[in-house]
């Protein structure tokens, strides 16, 4: 089967790729570091490290202005990052708008929206268990213009219930922007069967993809999706970055998100005229250096192929939900069909912040809390959980390591 | 009545025993159990300070010129922790709770809960114990 000769290929690379993050080389509280807050940011390779070090050390300057050689060797890196994550994702180049994360990405379209497309009555999709980020601007938006925000719920498991999806889906709905990975469940949405069934009745589809791209293959256009987000420090690369995809006839539609320096063409005082999509979206200097070490993350997460990628955490996510049940008095939040490496659970009674804070002492990062989803929580009535997020460079050591962690931890407050 | 610095310097002392981290988190896990910190008329939607992580819920309280304090939290460390800042604080006068240098947290090696990411309840609730009593040294001046 190829794709077990490939899941082997990187069981045998795992030590090599672990190897390229320096930051997992060291102690904490005494203890070899246990990094499993992937969910929150990824670690960054080497190559990226050394691919901003070097714009700053040999050729920083400003993009899209100067004639001189470093202005050009600047515009040059800044564009060919952006090539490097269209192809990425599937995408042409000059549909994908620099932004400074996934957050920023999805402002941008719902400020477009409150702008040029929302009325009152009008109807904004998303789903229970969308991160405030994808919760927050729709409510803004929809308040403005006396919309309506509906939500997709979900089952006991934390799947959506895409029988009432499907029911909810009318010509009053102007967009529906959806999670394709829960950051705190680690379900994996449907997305394919979510854009079939909105685009029969024309409604434009979102993704927050901040959770699928270090996970999951994306391909834009075989998706047939109209916008998708993600963020460059959840994928390997800086904070400060990120990207929104948007269908080139969607780029035109929507109005400028910011006003400045770079988005225009010409500007008198009584009018201006934009610049093409994606500059008539990029106000002002951009991250350059974020960009370009963008550019770096993705192009390191390409080489090692993303699939593979996937079918690595796919067995190695089975490995810890297998030792983590073996735990008593551990429950699951979110125990989705399909599902990526981000695993919440709370023991017993215990609070996930007590646990976590034992975890800590012991080496072990995991993220405790609501996670920036609120709302979900209160759907399974809970404080929060405890968060263990894989990534690539995680081994069975590191699950190991947790499972006793979370033993000890619950010992202590038992 | 010992001093808010007398009181900081007691728990200074008694952290110092503990051998490693384990013996210091079980001793603060025991606080957080034994402590019936407050009545549960108070633990109210008003009292309730929130943190990213835990909740923590505090009542004041002025009699004879002295601040008394009582609190409770979800999760039992912060329970701890807070029943530890109660030890310190509480039955002192407002001038003397206004002015406090709290140092013992530090001291004892548990800063990382007071660290501001995304307000956890214990430094939330220093903060408010401080207005209580800047709030109330206010009052007693006007009158």
């Amino acid at each position: 089967m190829e794709t077990t000769t490939a899941e082997h290929i990187i069981w045998q690379e795992q030590d090599l790729v672990r190897n390229e993050f320096p930051i997992l080389k060291q102690t904490v509280n005494g203890r070899p570091l246990v990094y499993l807050d992937n969910g929150a940011t990824t670690q960054k390779p080497v190559s990226v490290i050394r691919s901003m070090q070097e714009y700053y050390t040999t050729y920083n300057s400003n993009v899209h202005r100067g004639v001189h050689t470093l202005s050009q060797q600047a515009t040059a890196a800044y564009e060919a990052a952006r090539h490097q994550v269209a192809a990425f994702i599937g995408a042409n180049h000059h549909e994908v708008v620099f932004t400074k994360g996934t957050t920023d990405a999805i402002n941008l379209v719902a400020n477009g929206f409150r702008k040029d497309i929302l009325k009152e009555g009008d109807e904004v999709i998303i789903s229970a268990m969308e991160h405030h980020s994808n919760i927050v601007p729709w409510q803004l938006a929809c308040e403005e213009k006396n919309a309506k925000l509906k939500v997709v719920p979900i089952n006991d498991k934390g799947e959506l219930e895409m029988d009432v999806f499907r029911s909810m889906l009318n010509p009053r709905v102007k967009i529906v922007s959806i999670a394709w990975v829960s950051n705190t469940m680690g379900t994996v949405n449907p997305v394919k069967e979510i854009i079939a069934l909105a685009h029969e009745q024309g409604i434009p589809v979102m993704l927050d993809a901040a959770q699928a791209a270090a996970h999951i293959p994306i391909r834009v256009h075989e998706l047939d999706v109209d916008f998708l987000a993600l963020s460059g420090h959840k994928l390997f690369g800086p904070t400060g970055i990120g990207i929104l995809y948007g269908k080139e006839s969607w780029l035109n539609k929507l109005p400028p998100y910011q006003g400045g320096g770079d988005m225009i063409k010409h500007v008198t005082f009584e009018k201006t005229t934009y610049n093409e999509p994606p500059l008539k979206f990029e106000a002002g200097t951009p991250a350059i250096c974020e960009a370009i070490g963008l550019g770096a993350a993705v192009a390191w997460a390409s080489k090692l192929g993303i699939h593979r990628i996937q079918a690595y955490e796919h067995q190695l996510t089975e490995y810890a939900i297998a030792a983590l049940k073996a735990i008593p008095g551990l429950r699951f939040i979110g125990e989705a069909r399909h599902r990526s490496g981000a695993i919440s659970f709370l023991v017993g009674d215990t609070h996930p912040s007590d646990v976590g804070v034992l975890l800590d002492q012991q080496g072990i990062a995991v993220r405790t809390g609501h996670h920036c989803t609120q709302p979900l929580c209160d759907r399974f009535g809970i404080p929060g959980t405890v968060r263990a997020s894989l990534a690539v460079y995680n081994n069975t050591e590191d699950i190991d390591r947790l499972v006793e962690g979370v033993h000890k931890a619950v010992t202590l407050l038992g | 009545m010992m001093t808010i610095k007398e009181q900081q310097d007691r728990i200074i002392e008694d952290f110092e025993v503990f051998g490693d981290w384990m013996e210091k988190y079980e001793y603060i896990i025991q606080l957080g159990k034994d402590l019936p910190l407050i009545d549960p008329k108070y633990k109210t939607d008003d009292n309730l300070i929130r943190g990213c992580q835990s909740k923590v819920w505090l009542h004041a309280e002025l009699t004879d010129g002295k601040l008394v304090f009582t609190a409770d939290s979800d999760a039992v460390i912060t329970k701890g922790l807070v029943g530890l800042v109660i030890r310190v604080l509480s039955g002192q006068t407002p001038k003397d709770i206004a002015e406090a240098d709290i140092y013992f947290i530090d001291a004892i090696g548990l800063t990382s809960h007071l660290s501001p990411t995304r307000s956890n309840g214990l430094l939330s609730m220093l903060k408010q114990i401080k207005l209580y009593a800047i709030g109330y040294q206010a009052k007693s001046l006007q009158n």
